[in-house]
């Protein structure tokens, strides 16, 4: 099971991107393209919005909380940066959630954030992989410290490629449809490894 | 007539003296230029590196950190900036310097925090006052909000090491994100500033 946050929605339009389209449409393209791959991969997927509908941050946290699921993607995006951004919580790691009964909800994160780790590793990986630039990092957004599921804050900003074509700088823009494919395709592979580890990981267990 | 004549000129003439009292007697002093460690963030790898700028810095610890930030804030609204945020040196209204708390969990106003002072030793947090002008014309994204925190939450602790902990106001309120993403209600830890990395491929 996934959870997919397409970020903002509504009269929360997010940042503006180059071409003047709202961040929310944006994330909330990425989001249906992504439930699309990961669905046609036989994964679960929950979505937080479908349309471009305003959606309470802590509606976007109750929906990922009671599906249990084995990741959780906060999706954004952004003309500052280059390639993707890939965020966890800077929240400090607490003790393993098997052993937790009850968590605080502006921090159930921490109870989390060692998984988030790992799944932002899986993630980085593949990407890399795929020759994206990747950059990792720990902030403070609202809706994953309050998330109990290995959750990552991916944030999609263009592409500048060191060498393309007749080795000249390409740049691949937010508005390319060929560079969103793309985006989305790495994340449903990541994705699908991720689960692939995590089955593993249980097999193992007594 | 004349007592009411009377009391007015008695009035203006007390509004003089008192004016007199606080002229200024003595000519203001430029403080001296001396060294402060920047941490300046680039939004092309989301790292921050330290640069060391000399300027004229006051001795009074609040405006010092004032005019630390502020030289900051100037290079991110210069031409040609690695993280590019208008509003300058005056973006930062005030900061203050008070003990730090082992948990903050609620919000602070500007009143609150002017009636603190630091104890001589031990951790303190800054509480930084920004204007809502600068988190109104802040670019909207998690990489580049993270990257200003970060580099004011470094950039406190480069020069104040006591200074552990940070947390922002606008306006002297609290206010829920800097620009639709980063928290700014939470207390940023000064170690966190050193948490980004970037990956190529």
């Amino acid at each position: 099971m996934v959870v997919l946050d397409a970020a903002h929605g509504g009269d929360d339009t997010g940042g503006k991107l180059s071409d003047g389209q709202p961040e929310k449409a944006f994330t909330l393209a990425l989001s249906v393209r992504l439930r699309s791959l990961l669905g046609a991969r036989g994964m679960q997927v929950i979505t937080t919005r479908e349309s471009d509908s305003a959606v309470d941050l802590n509606r976007r946290v109750e929906i990922a909380n009671h599906a249990n699921a084995q990741a959780c993607l906060s999706l954004h995006a952004s003309e500052s940066g280059t390639g993707i951004h890939l965020f966890v919580s800077s929240l400090p790691p607490a003790p393993s959630p098997e052993g937790v009964r009850f968590l605080a909800w502006k921090t159930a994160q921490s109870a989390w954030v060692t998984r988030s780790l790992a799944l932002a590793g899986v993630l980085n990986s593949v990407l890399l992989h795929a020759g994206m630039t990747v950059t990792l990092g720990r902030t403070a957004l609202p809706a994953v410290d309050s998330m109990s599921c290995p959750a990552v804050a991916i944030e999609v900003a263009p592409e500048t490629a060191a060498a393309g074509v007749q080795g000249q700088p390409s740049t691949s823009q937010l508005n390319d449809p060929a560079y969103q494919a793309r985006v989305a395709e790495e994340l449903a592979a990541a994705l699908l490894e991720w689960r692939t580890d995590a089955g593993r990981t249980e097999a193992t267990q007594p | 007539m004349g007592g009411v004549l009377w009391h007015l000129r008695d009035r203006a003439h007390q509004r003089l003296v008192a004016g007199e009292d606080s002229a200024p007697t003595s000519a203001p002093t430029v403080a001296p230029a001396e060294q402060a460690t920047l941490l300046v963030a680039n939004d092309a790898d989301s790292s921050m590196l330290a640069q060391v700028q000399s300027l004229p810095l006051p001795q009074d610890p609040g405006a010092r950190a004032r005019a630390i930030l502020g030289k900051l804030l100037d290079l991110y609204a210069a031409p040609n900036a690695t993280h590019p945020v208008q509003g300058g040196a005056a973006s930062v209204g005030q900061i203050f310097l008070m003990p730090a708390q082992a948990d903050s969990p609620t919000p602070l106003s500007a009143s609150q925090t002017a009636q603190t002072s630091p104890p001589a030793s031990g951790p303190e947090m800054a509480v930084v006052n920004l204007t809502s002008a600068f988190a109104a014309s802040h670019p909207s994204g998690l990489e580049t909000e993270t990257l200003t925190l970060l580099s004011i939450c470094g950039t406190l602790h480069a020069n104040f090491p006591r200074v552990t902990q940070v947390r922002f106001l606008v306006d002297g309120r609290s206010r829920p994100t800097l620009a639709g993403h980063a928290d700014l209600t939470r207390t940023y830890l000064a170690a966190e500033a050193d948490n980004t990395e970037a990956q190529h491929p």
